[in-house]
């Protein structure tokens, strides 16, 4: 019973935050919903297998994909911490098989979170030929006090396909130390994305790094951030190109839109092959003038421009 | 219907509008000619509000807006496509042509058909560094299109354009014509303002001549290719 009424509340802070409750209710559409450290539900559907374990403060999840399963639906995973303090420390680990596809999106909710800890360490494994796709999105309330500690290790293989997004623009970010490394093999496609709206005080720390390590390998470690008020913001993008025509690129921009705000990008491009080639780009600075412009004579006010542009970078 | 009168702007100590005057009549396409470095989209800038004169007036149907904000004079029904349109990165096409009022789908796709473009393929692009110069000036053209705007002031829509995107940027021009909107046509150009009612020549800050196109061009080639002002430093960016 206790349950039923913490997986209805779950569902109606989801739905306020804007996502979409119907698809947690879909028996066609697999998901996992995790409150704190309880498991509120569990769909599986066929060609995936997901195991759970309930710790003092969190879950362990054992997510399998199986060999040549193409998973049609998106699978929704659901964490949150509703009440204002709490510590939820979710572990994950993910195998992919030979030739599988999937689509995962997340969804975290911490809508009313003064002292709230969110811990996520995964160990992902894409096996050859097999494409994962995983989006995570966040929404906070406005106190800022949330502390968002995501750290993930994939392993892709030949072939193998991993894009990922992280997206935290609702609500105040609080405190986010994001950490990603992917190491590909041959052929691989290896992708990192991540945006985030900081605000007020937020305090944002975003680690991407690839490593190329087969041949033909491909990676990109992009990232949009938008930082008003004082928020803090440093961005590492990282890419080391280790063997035969890997090719990767570190893609950072930084809107500061704020006099207390402070900006950093430090990326790191890193070759060791000859035939490798890694390239960056790195922007920080305001609001392009002539975009606002542009806007401007479409009749848009100064505000509405802004928006457009955030809204935009962001998207 | 906007009128430009003695204006004046020194930038650096240099006079870069000296004493300049305009006329735009309602619904006409008037063509603004002149080398590079005349003062044209400096002239654009004061037009449109993104710089303003040290001295002289623009009105506007009958009102003074010399002072007033770029959104101001969009609100007004005056816009500006730029010789270099800037990139959206999140926008795609349907959304930037409906920045300024709220079209539906077959709206959106007429205008984006006026530029030579088909809807199918381009409406659900981004407006980001995707496309190419060709293809950012006919979308650009076509978000002022979806505008309706009273005035609208073309930037050199025909510089760096390829022969074929050329035809449908002219169209698309033509278009804005036929609904109503009076176009300032800036080019350096003869061929740039076939399409013009009337002419001005542009040279060193000032109008120094306006008329029908075809007496315009040749004035501009017997005078303008000779003239002492070449290779002035451009004003752009005043």
């Amino acid at each position: 019973m206790i349950v039923v009424k913490e997986y209805e509340t779950m569902l109606e802070a989801y739905g306020k935050a804007g996502g979409n409750s119907d698809a947690l209710k879909n028996k066609e559409i697999g998901n996992l919903v995790i409150h704190k450290n309880r498991v509120l539900s569990t769909n599986e559907v066929k060609g995936i297998n997901v195991e759970t374990e309930e710790t003092e403060t969190g879950v362990n999840i054992y997510f399998l994909v199986e060999e040549g399963a193409k998973i049609k639906y998106p699978v929704h995973l659901c964490f949150g911490v509703l009440p204002q303090e709490g510590l939820q420390e979710i572990t994950i680990k993910i195998n992919a098989q030979a030739n599988s596809e999937i689509n995962v999106i997340a969804h975290c909710i911490f809508p009313n979170a003064i002292n709230v800890i969110h811990k996520m360490d995964a160990a992902i494994k894409i096996g050859n030929n097999a494409k994962f796709c995983y989006q995570e999105t966040h929404y906070h309330g406005e106190s800022g006090g949330v502390k968002v500690l995501p750290k993930a290790k994939i392993w892709v293989g030949k072939k193998g396909v991993w894009q990922s997004t992280f997206t935290l623009i609702e609500g105040c970010v609080g405190v986010l130390d994001y950490d990603f490394e992917i190491f590909g093999d041959e052929k691989s496609i290896n992708e990192l994305l991540v945006k985030v709206f900081g605000k007020k005080e937020d305090d944002i720390k975003i680690v991407e790094k690839i490593h190329l390590d087969g041949r033909e390998a491909r990676g990109l470690a992009k990232s949009r951030l938008v930082l008003n008020d004082n928020a803090k913001a440093v961005v590492m993008g990282e890419t080391y190109g280790n063997a035969p025509f890997a090719r990767g690129h570190v893609d950072c921009l930084e809107i500061v839109n704020g006099k207390g705000v402070i900006a950093k990008a430090i990326p790191l491009v890193y070759v060791k092959n000859e035939q490798a080639k890694v390239t960056h780009e790195a922007a920080i600075g305001s609001i392009d003038k002539k975009q606002m412009q542009t806007l401007m004579a479409r009749g848009l006010s100064e505000e509405e421009a802004v928006d457009v542009i955030v809204r935009g970078i962001l998207k | 219907m906007l009128e430009v009168k003695s204006l004046k702007l020194t930038l650096n100590g240099k006079s870069v509008m000296d004493n300049l005057n305009l006329e735009i009549r309602r619904g006409e396409i008037h063509g603004l000619l002149g080398v590079n470095g005349t003062g044209k989209t400096t002239l654009a800038n004061l037009i449109m509000g993104i710089s303003y004169p040290d001295e002289g007036s623009i009105t506007f149907e009958g009102q003074d807006i010399t002072q007033c904000t770029i959104s101001q004079r969009a609100k007004m029904g005056i816009t500006l496509a730029w010789q270099e349109p800037v990139r959206f990165e999140g926008l795609s096409i349907r959304e930037y042509l409906k920045l300024s009022r709220n079209l539906d789908s077959n709206e959106s796709e007429s205008y984006l058909w006026m530029v030579g473009l088909s809807p199918a393929e381009y409406l659900n692009r981004a407006a980001d560094a995707y496309l190419s110069g060709g293809e950012r000036k006919r979308v650009e053209l076509a978000s002022v299109l979806a505008m309706k705007p009273k005035v609208a002031i073309l930037d050199e829509p025909d510089s760096g354009i390829d022969i074929i995107s050329l035809p449908h940027i002219m169209n698309g021009i033509t278009e804005m014509g036929k609904q109503g909107s009076a176009v300032l046509l800036i080019t350096h150009s003869e061929t740039g303002v076939e399409i013009a009612n009337r002419v001005s020549e542009m040279c060193a800050g000032k109008i120094i001549n306006t008329g029908a196109p075809e007496e315009m061009c040749q004035w501009f080639k017997n005078n303008c290719r000779t003239c002492d002002h070449i290779g002035e430093p451009a004003y752009e960016g005043a």
